[in-house]
């Protein structure tokens, strides 16, 4: 008599749900997916209860880091048939005399924030790989040279030509002097911007009419 | 892999029988890139969109225009600076007029600028939060934007709260601004102002309790 042999079995596991799962989650992430984009610096925003969201576009944002550098980014705006960014630099290249090529211009409308001085940027525009355009991200000056207001303010003065419709934030971070952001702050008045966003995070608190003193 | 198809052993056997095909698919690299793109997907998509705070700054360089009279027991200022502490007064500081007004000593928690606050904008505060209590518990029931405007009308009627003057010298930091903006709206005080530190409040800062 043979030796009598089970059954070979193959371990199977039964992976349509698994699957079904998977696909759940990625088409809803897919859907729901607004990409970070990638930010010059890491900024860490105070805490306030505001619970205004900040707008998707039409926006300005001048980011002051813990150093106390400053970037600054626009959008292309609500319409997609203007070019805002390629035109603020077109304008900034023509007051700083550097010219750009149209290759130059048409990347610069994909990136976000930057911060460095108008003599780094086609070096920064041209740079190779990523290490080498932080290295280059110094800050915008904000230092009026020979009785010209700085570059900062004309970076917020063209943007305003190019879409007068954008609204201005500001996105410090909870450790900057107070005093940099203040030169910010008066800076965009000298442009006539009286109303203004500070970028914060969510914090809930909660005071109801038991905590009135007595 | 989840599944090891097998192998047909009745190759010896003498009558030929059609090959059953196995109708099952293999999973497995449709799940690997499915894990892939979720994880990437997680990891780039940002869920809390950030929030703002509208301020409002006085406009610069306005043809002069006649300041309106405010009564100095109504005007509270707060001083900011380093460490996280705050300074405030009651009144004005004029160094002509003496004697300069005191400093008191507080901070940003529970019990410190809030509390004064509260004491001092007592009734618009009981004014505003019993109007939107009404509102949640559904005694009222009124639009957003006519309860936004009704809260602004009685910001606007107020005539005895305070009117808090914020003035941050150079050592202060961002995050303490935004904080004592953020009291301004927890506290639901009408009407605030962030203006520039005076040198006479810069000297009694020198000389405030530690």
């Amino acid at each position: 008599m043979p030796k009598l042999k089970p059954p070979v079995r193959t371990p199977h596991i039964d992976m349509t749900p698994m699957v079904d799962l998977f696909s759940v989650l990625l088409i809803f992430l897919l859907l729901t997916a607004s990409f970070r984009p990638q930010e010059a610096t890491v900024i860490k925003s105070p805490n306030s209860v505001s619970e205004k969201q900040a707008p998707d576009k039409d926006i300005m944002t001048i980011i002051i880091n813990k150093e106390g550098k400053i970037f600054f980014n626009i959008d292309n705006g609500k319409d997609s048939a203007k070019h805002t960014r390629v035109d603020v630099l077109t304008e900034m290249g023509k007051q700083y005399n550097v010219k750009f090529t149209t290759k130059e211009l048409n990347d610069f409308g994909h990136w976000a924030s930057f911060g460095m001085p108008m003599a780094d940027f086609k070096k920064w525009l041209n740079a190779k790989d990523s290490k080498e355009k932080e290295l280059l991200q110094t800050g915008i000056p904000t230092d009026s040279v020979d009785n010209q207001p700085s570059q900062l303010f004309f970076w917020v003065r063209f943007s305003r030509l190019a879409n007068p419709n954008a609204e201005v934030a500001i996105k410090g971070d909870g450790e900057t002097n107070y005093k940099k952001v203040k030169l910010v702050m008066d800076l965009l008045q000298e442009n006539k911007v009286n109303k203004f966003n500070l970028v914060t995070n969510l914090e809930k608190q909660e005071v109801t009419l038991k905590d009135l003193p007595k | 892999m989840a599944e090891i198809i097998e192998q047909e052993k009745s190759k010896k056997s003498g009558k030929r029988r059609p090959k059953k095909q196995s109708t099952r698919i293999d999973m497995t690299p449709m799940v690997d890139l499915m894990c892939l793109l979720i994880t990437f997907f997680m990891l780039t998509t940002a869920f809390s969109k950030p929030k703002v705070m509208l301020i409002t700054m006085p406009e610069k360089n306005k043809p002069e225009e006649k300041t309106p009279q405010i009564p100095a027991w109504r005007t509270l200022n707060v001083l900011l600076t380093d460490n996280d502490v705050l300074y405030y007064y009651v009144g004005n500081a004029d160094p002509k007029k003496p004697p300069l007004p005191t400093l008191i000593k507080s901070d940003f928690s529970k019990n410190g600028i809030r509390k004064i606050l509260l004491e001092k904008n007592k009734d618009l505060f009981t004014q505003i939060t019993t109007f939107r209590d009404r509102r949640m518990s559904g005694k009222l029931v009124v639009a957003d934007t006519t309860a936004d405007r009704e809260i602004k009308d009685m910001k606007k009627g107020d005539m005895k709260g305070p009117i808090v003057l914020i003035k941050a010298d150079d050592k202060a930091k961002y995050k303490d601004v935004v904080n004592i903006i953020d009291e301004m709206a927890i506290c639901n005080i009408a009407s605030y102002a962030i203006v520039d530190i005076m040198p006479v409040e810069l000297e009694m800062l020198k000389t405030a309790p530690k």
